[in-house]
Parts: structure tokens; sequence; C-alpha cells
């Protein structure tokens, strides 16, 4: 007898846990086929406040969780990919039009890129901080630090190496963030949030939003409480949106959108990228008795 | 002017009629009194040597030029009201011919340039610099008001050491970013505020030639004078045409750098309104799929001071009065929040109350000055409304008792006490000479008070125990922490603000990011 599958919704990450959207609004997604694969669901402007509380409440214990935990946290996480990759690529080749191939490169990619963003926690501070020779009698040095809560918008491919490119130069310095996935293949992202979970990546560290990104980006660009927005899709409608929203409250504005092939290449290894999301800050003190 | 500011509570006449005219007073109450010994006799710079010609013109590809606008305004001494000279008012097509200047000496000259070379340029403007200093500190006392041992012995100082420093760096930039090869972004447009007139030029100016841009300056309308006799120095050190050029004018000249559509990069330092406006200019062109300058913006501040029970209390009183009365409290970094630990609170009023008496009110040009003029009569109307609101809402009012001179425009240091979170004068950047006091308990209330305004300029901690310093340093949000010492700067040292303080940094290695892109 033909055994029915049992089908799932797949749902927002938001703190370490997974609501529906509040709204109770969801959408299916489909395989480039066309044949309707399960439900997502469709985040609302509260869903993205929601994930900004949950994001500004991580900040505390991960902005200031020692480098070298924060770079095992991350070593974790891609322990957790390695040994879920096989879901991982089953969910690209499914719900996004690649190859079976493709996908598995894909994965291994992702991987080994959050190995290489995991090495930098306790490297970057050394690399991009100074101590400066002021001329007069005071001990002088400049330190990066995290600068909040970031908006991060994946572009829709490839739907999870670009979307793990962008988030781990951000959170690895300490920041928190609130991706907004892939619109097009939005599942890969909600996948890596079910293994994100069962790594020991804090709740609230990465919040990942699926639905409509046209509706939300108004409300990332005016909300008060975001520091940063990292935008990896870098449309005109959307950047000069999200643009404006520096003059709401200085928010940080990084504009990363690659081609999908520049993706997959040591391009975007970039550490440079993980300065979009810190502030320096530099502290005097006096030499003397 | 009138005001309707309360009296000061134990004010004591600085100068008594006669010695046995003094009411006997309580000793717990005594004030630091000096009487007649506290006058000293005038010590004014010599200022006839330096002649202001009685017009300026526009500083375009090498040239002075007249402005095409035909048209100039006045810039005023603040400390005597009288003009002193009439500046070129620049408009769109003037500054559309700076540009032109800047694009063509960028691509023919500047860019193709090598970064030695351009390090040399520097170094020679900054030592022509040294050489001019006091003729400039004299002219940046006559315009903006600051006491000529500020401008003397601080700003013109730093301005040389700013160009020597960047001077260094032109040809070393590859070692400033390991793994990259930086190029310059271009033409680079620079609107400068009118509390540090040089120094933001020079903040400005050498690490975008040390980079390899050219620049088109902006400087503040009320104090111009000294950024041209800076094109002046150009001149002499024969940078080639085009390289700087100098548009005077108000905020439209300003608006009109902003949205020229051939500048490659727009900094800017002023208050964090006119930088959100600026922000979303460049948003958008940028949205519109046009060519967007990047953005660095140094912004306002509303600096908290802590100043904990464990202090060299002495040491930690010349900080507050340094951090906040410095150039008339016109500096963005400025401590005007004073936090103060509950057991040391009344200890510390009463050394506060007494300092602030010796402070020297007056002529900026004398030596002796320690609080020259206010910068123009709009901000001072400003400091005013914000003060008055202060003394509304319940504050008490304390000030220097001094005479101020009938011209000009001034006003005593003054601080507020019984200031709490939710006054105006608790949240609000004043730029001038008044400092808010609030007390706390522990360190956790004093940096989660201190980091619970939307600024993050700087802050400054006061405390003899290290660990604390440490603490304090990592949990507030500011650019700049000052432990133990307050307002301090240094070529070498980055300068910058967190959140609505603005982003980018000026100074030090981390500055020269902000006029190189990475390939």
């Amino acid at each position: 007898m033909h055994r029915l599958d049992v089908k799932k919704t797949y749902k927002l990450y938001i703190g370490g846990k997974f609501p529906r959207s509040e709204s109770g609004r969801y959408l299916p997604a489909k395989s480039p086929a066309g044949v309707r694969l399960d439900n997502y669901a469709h985040a609302s402007r509260k869903d993205f406040r929601d994930a900004v509380v949950a994001a500004r409440a991580a900040t505390g214990g991960w902005g200031k969780a020692s480098a070298y935990n924060r770079g095992q946290v991350l070593y974790r996480a891609a322990e957790m990919l390695q040994s879920r990759a096989s879901e991982l690529v089953n969910e690209i080749a499914r719900s996004t039009d690649v190859s079976a191939a493709q996908a598995r490169r894909e994965v291994t990619l992702s991987i080994d890129r959050l190995l290489y963003f995991a090495g930098w926690t306790d490297k970057y501070p050394q690399v991009f901080g100074s101590v400066n020779p002021v001329a007069s009698s005071h001990f002088n040095f400049t330190t990066p630090e995290p600068t909040g809560v970031a908006v991060v918008l994946a572009p829709d491919q490839p739907s999870l190496l670009a979307l793990l490119s962008l988030v781990a130069p951000v959170i690895l310095s300490g920041n928190t963030a609130i991706v907004v996935a892939s619109e097009k293949f939005p599942l890969p992202a909600a996948t890596f949030a079910e293994i994100l979970a069962t790594s020991d990546l804090p709740g609230g560290v990465v919040n990942i939003l699926t639905g409509k990104r046209a509706e939300l980006v108004p409300h990332i660009a005016t909300h008060m409480d975001v520091n940063a927005v990292v935008d990896g899709v870098g449309a005109p409608e959307s950047s000069g949106t999200l643009q404006a929203g520096v003059a709401t409250n200085l928010k940080r504005y990084a504009n990363h959108s690659l081609a999908t092939a520049d993706w997959f290449t040591a391009k975007m290894e970039d550490p440079y990228w993980i300065l979009d999301t810190v502030e320096f800050k530099t502290a005097w003190h006096p030499i003397g008795i | 002017m009138k005001t309707k500011l309360k009296p000061v509570k134990n004010a004591i006449p600085r100068v008594p009629a006669t010695i046995s005219a003094q009411p006997i007073i309580p000793l717990r109450e005594r004030r630091l009194n000096f009487g007649n010994k506290w006058n000293f006799a005038p010590a004014p710079e010599d200022a006839k040597n330096y002649v202001i010609a009685p017009q300026h013109e526009l500083f375009i590809n090498g040239k002075f030029v007249a402005p095409r606008s035909g048209t100039y305004f006045e810039s005023v001494n603040p400390a005597t009201e009288q003009t002193l000279t009439t500046i070129a008012a620049a408009n769109a097509e003037d500054v559309d011919g700076a540009v032109k200047a800047a694009r063509k000496a960028y691509a023919q000259v500047w860019s193709k340039m090598p970064g030695r070379e351009r390090g040399k340029y520097l170094y020679r403007i900054a030592r022509i610099i040294q050489e001019k200093s006091r003729e400039l500190a004299v002219l940046e006392t006559m315009d903006g008001g600051k006491p000529i041992k500020e401008s003397r012995d601080v700003d013109l100082p730093l301005v040389a050491a700013h160009f020597f420093y960047y001077a260094g760096w032109a040809d070393k930039l590859k070692y400033a970013f390991p793994g990259k090869m930086p190029q310059p972004l271009g033409v680079a447009g620079q609107i400068i505020p009118w509390n540090f007139p040089l120094l933001m030029a020079a903040w400005k100016i050498a690490p975008a030639l040390a980079c390899g841009n050219t620049v088109v300056l902006k400087p503040a309308e009320t104090t111009s004078i000294t950024a041209l006799r800076l094109a002046q120095v150009f001149q002499e050190a024969e940078l080639p045409a085009g390289v700087v050029n100098v548009v005077t004018g108000a905020g439209g000249t300003g608006g009109a750098l902003v949205n020229h559509p051939d500048v490659d990069k727009i900094a800017f330092t002023g208050s964090t309104q006119v930088g959100k406006l600026i922000a979303s200019s460049v948003a958008e062109r940028s949205g519109a799929g046009g060519r967007a300058p990047r953005l660095t913006l140094e912004l306002g501040g509303k600096a908290a001071n802590i100043l904990f029970d464990d202090a060299p209390i002495d040491q930690a009183i010349e900080g507050v009065i340094a951090g906040i009365y410095f150039n008339q409290g016109h500096v963005c970094c400025a401590g005007s929040r004073l936090f103060v630990q509950e057991g040391i609170y009344s200890k510390v009023i009463k050394k506060l109350r007494d300092r602030i008496q010796t402070l020297r009110v007056g002529d900026p040009l004398d030596k002796n000055t320690d609080i020259g003029a206010i910068n123009s009569r709009p901000q001072l109307e400003k400091i005013r409304g914000l003060v008055q609101s202060g003394v509304d809402e319940g504050a008490e009012l304390t000030q220097t008792q001094c005479t101020l001179p009938a011209k000009g425009y001034w006003f005593a240091p003054s601080f507020l006490t019984g200031v709490t979170q939710a006054h105006r004068v608790a949240s609000e950047e004043i730029f001038g000479p008044v400092l808010s006091v609030m007390t706390f308990r522990t360190p956790e209330e004093a940096f989660e008070r201190a980091n619970h305004i939307p600024y993050g300029l700087s802050a400054g901690v006061w405390t003899d125990k290290g660990s604390k310093i440490f603490k304090m340093v990592n949990q507030l949000r500011a650019g700049v922490v000052w432990a133990n010492t307050y307002n301090k700067f240094d070529p070498a040292s980055p300068f910058g603000g967190y959140k609505e303080s603005g982003f980018g940094r000026e100074g030090g290695l981390q500055g020269l990011a902000a006029y190189c892109r990475l390939d």
C-alpha cells in the first residue's frame, strides 16, 4: 500500500524558537518544475519586530562572549552542517533550480566558509585594531566591537551559500542578525535554521524570516533598534529604501550584491566584510603615577 | 538680550567693594574667593601684524576667483561683533566649477602621482603651517572666538601634526590594508563645522590627499577665513592646481556639493540633523539607480563623564572642567553630562563651584582667557534656550560670577544640578559651556544611563581602579573613551561615533579607510 508522506510547514526562526507567522499567513513553496512542495511561513512586520526584540536581547550574551567562545560555537555550527549535509543537499536540489551535484558543491562550500569565518573571531581584532603611538604621555588603543543588531538581506541565489556568507561575518564579531531569506527559494534557509537550532548558537543570535522581501524592507529601514543593514540583494528599489534608513537612526548600510557565480569564489571570503558591522572604539589612559 | 535665568545661590561677588564690607561667612559655607588678587593685567596677543583682506574669493583650480554668484557675506568677530571681512558665497555653478577642477586634477595629476611625491607635498604643507602657526592661531581666534591659548597650543599644533602623520602614510598604504591594494575614491566633498575650523580641515584634507583623492572643501560660513588662508598655504606649497578647492558659503553651498553628481565621497562633520539630511539625499540618488557617493559622518554627541568615588578628585575636577569648558563647550565630544557617584556628590559640587569661579571669560586674544566668545548669535540663542529649559524643568543653575563684555556673544560657564534623565539638558546637545550634573550608585547604573541616549561619540571615566576602567571602557557605547583624562586628540588616534553620532573614523590607521577603495 502506498504510504502518504508527512508534510511539514516550514516556520520562522526567532529567538531560538520556531513560531508560525503571527499573521497566520503562509506561502506555498514550489519546485522549479512547478510541483507544490511544502508551505512556509509568510513573515509580517510584527514578526520582524519580534525578531529585532529577540536579536537585541541576545546581544548582551553573544556580544560579550569571549572571542574564543564565539569561535567554538561557530565551529560547532560547521560540524552540525557537516553531519546534516545530505539533508541540505536534498533540500537545495528539490526546491531550487540547481542540480544535485551543484547542490552538493554549495553545501560543502558553505561548511568550509563557516569554518573559515569561525577562525576570524579571535583574529580580526588583532588585524584591524591598533595600539596608537600618540605624542602625549598616554596609552591609546583601538579595538573593534560589534555594532549590535544587523539585518541581512539574502539574495535569491545561491539560497544557502549567500545567506551563510553574509551572516557569518556579521555574527562572528558578536552582532546578532535578522536574516530575510531568499524570496524565490526559502526552504534551504528554513532548513538551515533547523540545523542552527541544534548547534550551540544561542537563541536570537541568528533569526530567519521567510516571506516577501518588499513587504519587510520599509520596516527594516525605519526600525529604530536596528544598527546595521547588510544588503546582499542590492536591487535599486530595495537598496534605496534601505539606505534611506541611514537617515532614520544612522544605521550602517553595506551593499554586497554579487553575481550568483561570485558567491562560489574566494572573492567574498573577505575579512573586510566584518568591518561593515563593527565600531572602532579608542581608549585613552595617562601614563604616569 | 534679556534672560530669565534665576540668580545663582551662594554667589559671592568676585571683587568685593572693600574687605571690611564683606559679611562674615560661616566656615562651612566659605567658598574660594581671591578678591582683587584674581585680576590680571590684560595680555592680548598682538593681532595688528596680521592683515585680513577686506574681501575673500573662492579657491578653485589653484586660484582665488570671484564667485559666479556675485554675492558675498560678512564674517563677524564674535567677540566684538565687528565685521572682519566679506566672503564669497558659492552657488551651485561655483561648486560645479570646483568639482570639475578637482576631477581634472584627480584624473590628470594627483591619482597618477606616486604616493611618495604626494607625501612630500603633505610634508611641505605641514611645515608651512608650523611656520605660520601663530598667524593662523590669531586669525582662528578672531574669526571663531576661541581663546588664543587653545588655538595656539591645541588647534594649530594638531593641524600640523595631522598633515605630518598622513604625509607618512601616502607611500605606505598597502601596509594599512593587509591583503588589499587600496585605491583612491576620486573627488571628495568635505563639509566642516565652525568649532575647530582649521583642525577639521586638516582632519579631512590630509587623509584624503594621502590616499590620492582630490578635494572640494566647504568650510562653515562663520569661520571661513582660515580655510582660505590654508588655501594660500597650498599655493605656497605649490600643490598642483585643483587638488584642493575651497568653496565658501552657507547650507546651500554644502547642499550643492552633496548633490553634485560627480562627487565620489562626502565627508561631513556637523549636527546629527544635517547628517541625516545628507544621508537621505545620498539614499535618494542610490535608490534612483544613480551614482551615489560614499559617506562618512561625524555628528553630535552628549558625552557622559563618569566620576567614581575612588577617583583622584582634584585631577578629575580638572578633567571635568576641561571636558566641558574647552572651546566654550563647542565640542562634539564635550563631556556635557557629569555622572557623580552619590558618596562624593557634595564634595564634587563644592569643588566644581569653586573651580568655575576661577575661569577667566573674556577677550579671546588675551593669553589668560580660559573661555572665549560663543561662535555666533544663533548659537548663543540656542544655548540660552536650552539652559532656560533646564531651569524651567527644575534644575538649579550655577554660573561663573563674572562681568561679560558688553559687545560680542558670551555665555558664562555654567552647570546644572538636580537634572533628571527626562530633562532636555540631559539628552540634547547644548554645544556650549553648560554641564548637566547627575548622580549614580553602581557602575552598571552609570554605563546604562550613559548609553541611554541616541548619541555615542565619546565618554569619560574617572577611577583609580584599573579593572573598573576596563569594565567601563568595555561597556560604554562610544567611539572614544577617555579614562582619567578628557578631550585628548592625536593624529594617530581614530575619532568617530557609535549610533547617531555618525559612522567612519577620522585619524589613525582606521581613518584611511574613509578615503580608499579596497580591491
